[in-house]
């Protein structure tokens, strides 16, 4: 199982990677979707993926017994999701401003700021 | 309680301003206030730190290193005290330099929750919060740089906003390996264990220190990662420029500075750390000096100033010894107050003529000798002329440097030094000293009483506190040591976060 996530996680970036470096806003924001994505998945991969209990204390208990499923990762992944979720949304509005303004999905002709006027 | 002050401050006065969201009137009046409250909170939680030690509060009562912890040491709050600070000032600022288009979109909301995204930035003691609040203040940064339309800020945008997004996208896959191999994300927990894993296995640790190299060196605009900021920089209004331009890329030296002080101290990914940021250091220095040389647009010349005050910056944490990080802090207060105020200036200059172009300005110094001298004093602070505060700063880096015999590091230093006061006499001959061209001769508006002083009054506060720091850089001085003395030996933070184990 943590092979294969592993798999997935290492095409995910690659994919993201290959993405963010064309020329296509559209593009280059469809990559920094991947790239979240793989990060997420990969901070999933890391709690270490297993078949065990869920991590409940039973009533009057200090500890868990057994095998236990690490719900730390679960957290920060939603945490993470919710806010890659809202900036996307943002990034999407942006290109598409831009697009509007440029007329153009290509990111070398928005250079009117780094060259003197 | 005080610790989340800097934090609940503008972050209430963020939803009150949105209460009255059809009455900007009424947010400004809210926003100064929350500014000022801001300021005197911090004041008191420096207060606080200096005598008794390191504050810290435990989120929701859940301890470290369970949950999130606040954590103010001397460095976290001086850093709250300078963010509530230009917080005030540039909310003075902003409120004839900001358009009524833009308050009525919510501008005072999104200034208060990016202050309150920095200050969370510099009191949590919990990785992944960290991530948290850089989003917060990131979030409203893209709104605030882009929301005036128009091609230049659109486009300016579109590069900030995606250079941001990858490097967040590395910080959080990096915090996500490092509870991986230590399976917690609290830094003084961190602090604990890291060491240990890091004498087992070097490799792994230091791949991960430099993936924050990498994503905190985006936001700081490092060396080969710059190219968003001066793209970005000089599209939106002055006040948003300098609010941007003192405080966000700070937020990522201060990252660098704790994750490297606190986490990743272990000598044998330090020794390593050291070479890479001491030489993206010296880079960042010289392309960011040069590019500003180039430049013929007011803020697109500080703009790349900031680059290269960033390299100064890095180069301190680089040397990795008490005085360097002294002198770190000191040049970080430094560097905003100066280069604030020389923003603030050009904002005052567009005002008064309409334009930022250096090639169409001058005959300041004859005609307004006052507005000379408000540009001059931070200029000469930012170049490190005695007695001010530019010279004690560098003077700290360049001594730490040749004390701890970083030769050719310092000698970068002091070149880059002569050049950014070239680059400061250029914008002073082009600007104020030359006549302005035949053709615009006389193209000048005078500011009206009401904007004149919202417009002058932070200008002038700031550049007499570059003046303050530059002729009580002793007990200044002795202050920011204290703070180093605290960063280089993290058994303080730890003790004050996990208790005296």
């Amino acid at each position: 199982m943590n092979l294969m996530l592993a798999t997935v996680v290492g095409v995910l970036y690659a994919t993201g990677v290959y993405l963010v470096l064309r020329r296509s806003i559209v593009k280059l924001i469809l990559g920094i979707g991947l790239l979240g994505n793989a990060t997420n998945l990969l901070i999933f991969t890391i709690g270490d993926v297993s078949r065990a209990a869920p991590p409940i204390i039973s009533d009057g208990d200090k500890t868990i017994a057994g095998e236990f499923a690490n719900p730390i990762p679960q957290a920060l992944i939603l945490t993470a999701i919710v806010i890659g979720m809202a900036m996307l949304a943002y990034a999407v509005v942006l290109i598409k401003q831009a697009y509007q303004i440029t007329h153009s999905d290509d990111i070398d002709v928005m250079k009117t700021t780094d060259v003197e006027a | 309680m005080i610790v989340i002050s800097p934090i609940l401050i503008p972050f209430v006065t963020a939803i009150v301003c949105i209460i009255f969201w059809g009455l900007p009137k009424v947010q400004r009046w809210i926003s100064l206030l929350g500014s000022a409250t801001a300021l005197v909170f911090t004041l008191a939680l420096f207060n606080q730190v200096n005598a008794v030690g390191i504050q810290t509060l435990a989120v929701g009562g859940w301890t470290a290193p369970f949950g999130i912890v606040l954590v103010a040491d001397l460095l976290g709050s001086i850093m709250t005290i300078v963010t509530a600070f230009m917080g005030l000032m540039v909310a003075i600022y902003s409120l004839d330099d900001i358009s009524d288009v833009l308050e009525e979109n919510g501008y005072h909301s999104l200034f208060q929750f990016m202050l309150a995204g920095v200050s969370g930035s510099f009191l949590t003691g919990d990785l992944f919060n960290l991530f948290v609040w850089f989003e917060i203040m990131l979030i409203s940064s893209f709104v605030m740089l882009s929301m005036t339309g128009g091609r230049a800020p659109i486009e300016g945008g579109v590069k900030y906003v995606i250079m941001n997004l990858i490097s967040s996208s590395v910080f959080l896959a990096a915090t996500g390996l490092v509870f991986g191999i230590s399976g917690t994300v609290n830094m003084a927990d961190l602090g604990n264990r890291l060491p240990e894993i890091a004498a087992e296995n070097p490799v792994v640790v230091t791949s991960i220190a430099m993936l924050y190299v990498v994503s905190f060196g985006m936001k700081a605009a490092l060396f080969p990662m710059f190219g968003w900021l001066p793209a970005s920089y000089h599209t939106p209004p002055t006040a948003i420029t300098t609010i941007f331009g003192a405080l966000l890329t700070k937020v990522g030296v201060y990252a660098l500075i704790r994750v490297f002080s606190l986490i990743f101290s272990a000598p044998e990914i330090i020794s390593l750390a050291q070479i890479v940021l001491l030489v993206l250091a010296a880079l960042t220095m010289v392309t960011g000096v040069f590019g500003a040389v180039a430049q013929y647009d007011f803020r697109r010349l500080l703009s790349f100033h900031i680059i290269s005050q960033i390299g100064y910056l890095i180069l301190g944490l680089g040397i990795f010894t008490v005085d360097s990080i002294a002198g770190t802090i000191y040049f970080m207060v430094h560097v905003i107050l100066a280069k604030s105020a020389l923003f603030l200036v050009s904002g005052i200059v567009e005002k008064m003529t309409g334009t930022y172009d250096l090639k169409k300005l001058g005959g300041f110094y004859n005609n307004n000798m006052a507005l000379s001298m408000l540009f001059f004093i931070p200029a000469m602070a930012l170049a490190g002329i005695p007695p001010l505060s530019g010279f004690w700063a560098k003077f700290a880096i360049v001594k730490a440097g040749l004390e701890a015999q970083q030769y050719a590091y310092v000698a970068v230093g002091l070149f880059v030094s002569v050049w950014t006061l070239y680059s400061m006499t250029k914008i002073w001959t082009y600007v104020f000293m030359r006549k302005r061209p035949e053709a615009l001769q006389g193209n000048v508006t005078e500011l009206e009483s009401a904007s004149f002083w919202i417009r002058w009054a932070p200008t002038i506060a700031i550049g007499v506190l570059t003046v303050v720091m530059g002729i009580w850089a002793g007990p200044l001085y002795d202050v920011a040591t204290a703070a180093a003395d605290q960063i280089m030996d993290p058994s303080i933070y730890i003790t004050a976060v996990l208790g005296g184990s």
